[in-house]
């Protein structure tokens, strides 16, 4: 079974669907109904047998890069997380299909926002390369 | 690796001896890299024998196991290590305490010369007596990432005398960190931490052992309030305190009284005895409002004065002390308190949440809020960004029905 990474944003990604503003300006019962979502998807997937692992990041980044021989590690912050790609969690799974991977990402995509209302937030699905030769 | 505990002897019993071979192992002059994975090859070999045939003494049986692997590992010096097998399996000459052994096998695990990481994670397994398999559970790390590890550690243990008095300090740094690296599912590293701490006391006058062990219990006793069934964290004011463990909390003072009881003005208490005396001060209080605060900044007082360079040496206390005196002489003298250290641990989430708490007790809500958000932003861990994120959405809504 193909396995994917659906990727959740802080910033970057296709113009948003539905603009909010940053959660902690929610109404408090509306980040509970959040929060539950992604604790429901958590169980769903496990309890389908399709969960290999969910992950959250700290949305502060090092940039780094090898200074040459002798010399200390390049580090910078930059580019600006608005003004790029930052990414925020994942789900890993392990599903049947392609089809069933953009299934489960519509499904975190409909996590409730501002209001109760869906979030639309844009998931990127990408899938994992296996490791050893395919079989024939 | 060993699965799952030897049946024949309950797993208490079994863990407690672990430490006590090893230990008599590694004195006899065995590296305790060796001993160790002979001792492992042994308990194996206990799960696959014990069930059908119980040992008469599961010491003795597992000795001479261990022995015998260390024995096989080394076949091209046989003659010598034969004769040394008999040896061995003898009884211990005099027989020392339990708790010496354990001391003993504390000291070699946590030898200053290793990581913190491995310093853990060897205690775990020689003295906890956790699979390699548990270990890495809690750490969230791949089996094989933890066995390297742990061999590593213990590959460089090899050729160091382990004969000397460790750094007591050290191994309570490091049982106290077991504790605090919390639990998941399938290991509740803060009892085993417990566990430990209780053994290190039985072997040790050491007042601070028992602080550390005081601390432990007094601070675990409000496990039961402080997770939410839904996961999330309830913070301190608002607790079931119902749910606190009043047998834990009696055990707690118990012991901390024990310590205090001997101290002098030439020995004041340690940093451990400190925190437990204002964890004791906090489980007395029947309600949140109920909270002996004047008291409780007149311990953090003791624990900053601990230390020439508080702000450097002990940011934390310096940060807990600020909360008592917000809830002293207001939110805004707390406040001036956290100033101090925003240099030192100024990016760190703790330091905008008290920031948050101390603005809330002052009464300006938005600036709690914001504060709460930078917090949340910052915060390394998932059940605490996600607290921070709801006490900053709760004191906006409170916020705006004030102001509407």
């Amino acid at each position: 079974m193909p396995k994917y990474l659906l990727l959740k944003h802080y910033s970057g990604g296709p113009e948003p669907h539905r603009p909010v503003p940053p959660m902690d300006q929610w109404a408090p019962e509306d980040v509970e109904a959040h929060m539950a979502f992604q604790w429901h998807v958590n169980d769903m997937l496990q309890k389908n047998g399709e969960l290999v692992d969910a992950q959250a990041l700290v949305p502060s980044r090092t940039w780094v890069r090898y200074g040459g021989p002798d010399a200390a590690p390049v580090t910078t912050d930059g580019p600006h997380p608005e003004t790029s790609d930052l990414v925020a969690g994942w789900f890993m799974i392990d599903v049947e299909s392609h089809d069933r991977a953009l299934e489960v990402a519509a499904y975190v995509s409909s996590e409730p926002g501002p209001g109760g209302d869906p979030l639309y937030e844009w998931i990127d699905v990408r899938e994992v390369m296996t490791l050893p030769p395919a079989e024939d | 690796m060993r699965d799952e505990p030897a049946r024949g002897l309950d797993e208490g019993a079994l863990r407690a001896l672990i430490p006590r071979v090893l230990a008599g192992l590694v004195r006899r002059g065995e590296d305790f890299d060796t001993a160790e994975d002979a001792l492992q090859e042994a308990l194996v070999e206990a799960s696959r024998v014990w069930p059908e045939h119980p040992p008469r003494d599961p010491f003795a049986w597992l000795t001479t196991v261990s022995v015998r692997r260390l024995v096989d590992a080394r076949r091209s010096e046989a003659a010598r290590l034969r004769r040394e097998e008999t040896t061995y399996a003898q009884p211990r000459p005099g027989g020392t305490e339990a708790g010496d052994d354990t001391l003993f096998v504390l000291f070699c695990c946590c030898h200053p010369d290793l990581s913190a990481a491995s310093q853990v994670a060897l205690t775990l397994r020689a003295v906890g007596g956790l699979t390699t398999r548990e270990i890495a559970d809690a750490f969230y790390v791949p089996e094989a990432t933890m066995a390297q590890r742990i061999s590593r550690a213990k590959r460089s243990l090899r050729g160091r005398r382990l004969d000397q008095p460790g750094d007591l300090a050290v191994v309570l740094r490091v049982l106290y960190l077991v504790y605090t690296t919390g639990h998941t599912d399938r290991v509740d590293l803060a009892t085993e931490a417990i566990r430990l701490t209780r053994q290190l006391t039985l072997a040790t006058d050491e007042p601070e052992a028992r602080g550390l062990l005081a601390l432990m219990l007094l601070n675990h006793a409000r496990l039961p309030a402080r997770i939410a069934p839904d996961g999330s964290i309830v913070t301190l004011d608002r607790q079931d305190r119902s749910l606190w463990d009043v047998r834990e909390i009696a055990e707690g003072v118990r012991v901390l009284q024990s310590t205090l009881a001997v101290r002098t003005d030439a020995a004041p208490p340690g940093r451990y005895q400190v925190e437990a005396a204002i964890s004791a001060l906090h489980d007395d209080a029947a309600s949140a409002e109920e909270t002996d605060w004047p008291q409780i900044l007149a311990w953090y007082d003791d624990l900053v004065a601990l230390h020439d360079d508080p702000v450097r040496e002990h940011p934390a206390a310096v940060l807990g002390r600020a909360i008592a005196v917000g809830h002293v002489l207001g939110g805004a003298a707390g406040l001036r308190e956290t100033d101090r250290v925003r240099e030192v641990i100024g990016d760190r989430h703790r330091w905008h949440a008290v920031r948050g708490h101390l603005h809330e007790l002052e009464g300006d809500l938005p600036a709690a809020a914001s504060s709460y958000a930078e917090a949340a932003r910052l915060a390394t861990n998932v059940a605490e960004r996600d607290h921070l994120v709801r006490q900053a959405a709760r004191v906006r809504a409170l916020d705006r029905s004030g102001s509407s």
